[in-house]
Parts: structure tokens; sequence; C-alpha cells
């Protein structure tokens, strides 16, 4: 692909981390929100090219990890239900919930689903009009406009036997908990190019002013990372605090604004309760109520069951970025992602399955 | 689920089953996937756009890609800076 080799070209990324350290006078730490970014950070061993001071950790910006248990239970027990189809993105399936997760549903004899777009469950519900056919729409900013195009498709088809189970979470405001915190370390962001391609940046310049971080729209190619990164200790060192775009090839100051149109036709803003923070104001997506005939949670009447996390389990820590999975006593002995026992080991994207995959071992000491 | 790929577009079609959604086929380097562009208006057959859960979320502007790349070039290389000369200028 045209730009994808340079973009990993290790002689650039060389010469952008020699930058940096002439750039470096004091210990800054990053965060960068995503995910995805996350995976190529720890996958590359970026953070462990950084000049000393500058320390990388690791934010919230896996939409898996952060579903709430409760949300994966009511998964799990509408999946259960003989009458349904249950379709989902492939990463869902082996969230632990409370009792098991959505593979072993399939596993006892559950129609269970891996779909790669949402418009895939709408086809599904169309071919089979006998069957109750339940999406989980799970995800940030990104997903949003797809599985919002999936309920705009379904009710233009007027179909009856499609709904939504909705998780979806929203980056500004997870932004902001972790500035709030009073124990927060973090003094500048890399924020999420594609979540940003979607809602553009305007969001980030309140947060930027209000709270005097630099935060700098990130590409996920090992050279946008380290320029990313670069561009946010320069404003640091300069002592400015303001929203930059280093992914300007992918990304607009406004975003994709028909894609935002559908976001608001379908979706209302909402608390959402996130796992392993807890409930954050206005942090999440529902169904608008012109749309409530397609809510999963309405049709199927999935009462909250009482949900237990795994006690080993430090997810909560290192989705608000203050410990390193490496830190975890079940790191890699117990949890594993073949074995996982939390959501950050089983996700593509979530930062324990970054670490493992990338086989960092276990920490004595603590850090780093 | 949240990784966007980039792709190039070689094909773009109202799928059979949905006139009403602008289609088209994405090539990533090599595989070839159906991709909803309807979020995408502007993409024609030749331009890379991301690609999430199957839906186009933004066409990738090649004039910026290579802006991007000119000024990481523009930064000269620490052995050439230690050698006092500039290997490369582009």
């Amino acid at each position: 692909m045209k730009y994808l080799d340079e973009y990993r070209d290790p002689v650039l990324a060389r010469r952008l981390l020699e930058e940096l350290r002439k750039l470096a006078t004091k210990p800054w730490t990053i965060m960068e929100v995503c995910g995805g970014q996350t995976h190529t950070i720890v996958r590359q061993g970026i953070d462990e090219l950084l000049p000393a001071g500058i320390r990388m950790i690791h934010g919230p910006g896996c939409p898996v990890c952060v579903t709430p248990l409760a949300m994966v239970d009511k998964a799990v027990a509408i999946a259960a239900r003989p009458e349904v189809t249950f379709t989902s993105y492939g990463d869902m399936l082996r969230v632990p919930g409370s009792t098991g997760d959505l593979v072993g549903v399939k596993a006892r004899g559950g129609d269970v689903r891996v779909v790669y777009s949402p418009l895939d469950a709408v086809r599904i519900a169309e071919a089979h009009p006998d069957r109750q056919v339940v999406f989980f729409a799970v995800g940030f900013e990104t997903t949003a406009p797809a599985n919002a195009m999936a309920v705009l498709h379904a009710a233009a088809r007027g179909l009856a036997n499609f709904t939504v189970l909705v998780s979806h979470v929203l980056v500004p405001p997870a932004i902001t908990a972790i500035l709030d915190a009073p124990d927060n370390e973090v003094r500048g962001f890399l924020a999420a190019g594609h979540v940003c391609a979607v809602m553009g940046y305007t969001q980030y310049e309140p947060i930027a002013a209000r709270y005097r971080v630099p935060i700098v729209v990130t590409g996920f190619e090992p050279l946008d990372l380290i320029e990313g990164i670069l561009m946010t200790v320069r404003q640091l060192e300069e002592g400015r605090a303001e929203v930059e775009n280093q992914y300007a090839r992918a990304v607009h100051r406004a975003g994709n604004t028909a894609a935002q149109d559908a976001i608001r036709e379908v979706f209302t803003v909402t608390a959402r309760s996130w796992r392993g923070v807890g409930e954050i104001p206005a942090s999440g997506l529902a169904l608008a109520p012109r749309y409530a005939a397609y809510d999963a949670e309405h049709r199927f009447a999935v009462e909250s069951l009482n949900t237990t996390e795994h006690p080993a389990c430090i997810a909560g820590d290192i989705l608000r970025g203050t410990r390193l999975p490496t830190d975890c006593a079940a790191y890699g002995t117990a949890c594993t992602p073949r074995t996982p026992l939390g959501a950050p080991m089983v996700s593509a994207e979530g930062t324990c399955a970054a670490f493992h995959g990338a086989g960092r071992q276990r920490s004595t000491v603590g850090s780093r | 689920m949240c990784l966007g790929i980039p792709g190039r577009i070689v094909e773009v079609r109202a799928s059979a089953d949905r006139p009403d959604l602008r289609t088209g086929i994405v090539d990533f380097e090599g595989l070839r996937r159906p991709v909803c562009l309807v979020y995408t208006p502007e993409a024609q057959i030749g331009d890379y756009v991301i690609v999430h859960v199957g839906f186009a979320i933004s066409r990738v502007d090649e004039a910026e890609a290579a802006r991007t790349l000119a000024v990481i070039r523009a930064i000269p290389d620490a052995l050439a800076r230690e050698l006092g000369t500039t290997l490369e200028r582009t």
C-alpha cells in the first residue's frame, strides 16, 4: 500500500527518536488512549526506545475491555435464548461475564455468530424472518456510524426481528475522568486518530484549554506514534497546551459530518458504566427513543444479574493507567490470552494482551 | 474491532440487495472486501480509505500523507550531524 511502508521506515523512526532526545529536558508522562496505538507501541517496543523520563501510560481505549460486566452478562443471557441468533464482532466472544462468555453459549448449542460488519447482522435478519437477530453494538465513536447505519437500514426495511444491544462509549468524557482523578499523572494525550476521523477534534479543544494539557491527534503507524509523542513533548517543553493534528491525512477538524449526522439520528448521549472505572456521566450512547423498537434490552427484558469480577484481576487499574499488566500477580500465569481472567487479556486491543503478545515479563520492580 | 485499516477502492457499485447504500470493493494489499461507502461520498476508484467494520470512515488525503513524510524526512540524520555534513535533503 502506498505510504504504508514509508510510515514504518526504521531509519526515519530513529531520526524522530533522536529529535525527541534532543528536545526532552524534563520527565513527561503521556497517555495514548487507543488500544490499537497501545499495540503498536508495545509490539514495536516504542515505549522502550523513548528517552529516559518520557513515560507512556496506556489508556482505556479498548471498547471490548471497558464494556461493563453487566452488559456482557446481558449478552450471554440473550444469546442463550432459543429464538435468538446473536451476532457480534469477534473480540467480544471470549470476554468473561460473571458466569461465562458467548463462546460458552455457542458451545452449549446457542446460535452465536461473528460478523465482520453490522450490515451482515441485518442481512441475517432479512434471510431468517423466523429468528430474533440481535447485534452487540459495542465500541467507541469509530464503530458508532456503522452500528447507526445498521439500525437505519433495518428501519428502512421494516425489519421486526432485528435488535441491537448497545454499549457505546465516548472518548472525551473518559479523558476528562482521567484528568479529574486525584492521582492523575498524565501531562499530555495522544488522541485516537480514527475516533477523530469520525468526530473531528473540536471536542478536545476545551479539554486542552481547561486542563492545560496538549492533545495530539495521532495515527497508528510507528512513525505516526513517534511523531505524535514528539509533538506532545514539544508542546510540553514550550509550555503550550493545544490540540494539534499529526494525522492530517485522515482527520479533519470537523470530522466526518455525514457519520456524525447518522450517530445523532440513531443514538442519544447517556451515562455509561465503564468496566473497571465505574460510571462516567454523559460518556456513552444509547438508542434514541424513536428507535426504541430496536433495543434488545427492552425486547428481551434482561434483568441485571448479580455481577462478580474475578478477584485476582486488576483490570480497573490497567484501564485507568495507574498500573501495568506486569504488576498483576495473575499476569502470564493464571491469566493468559488462552485463559483470560479479565477483558484486557481477551481483546486484540487490550493492554494485557499487547504486553503478553510482546513477551513482556512480570516486573518485580513495579514500573516500566 | 476498532482498528481502521487503509485500503484502495477498486470498484464502486450499488450492492444488489441494498441499492440505497453506496458500496465498493476495497483492496487491502491483495485481500478484497465489500465496503460500505455511504459516509465517504467523495471517495472514488483509486482513492485510499480508512475502513472500520465494513464502513469507510475517511478518505486518505495523499497530499497530506506526502507532506507529513516530507516533514519527517527533513529532520537531519543524526550520523550526518555528527559528521557535520548533510547526507540527505528532501
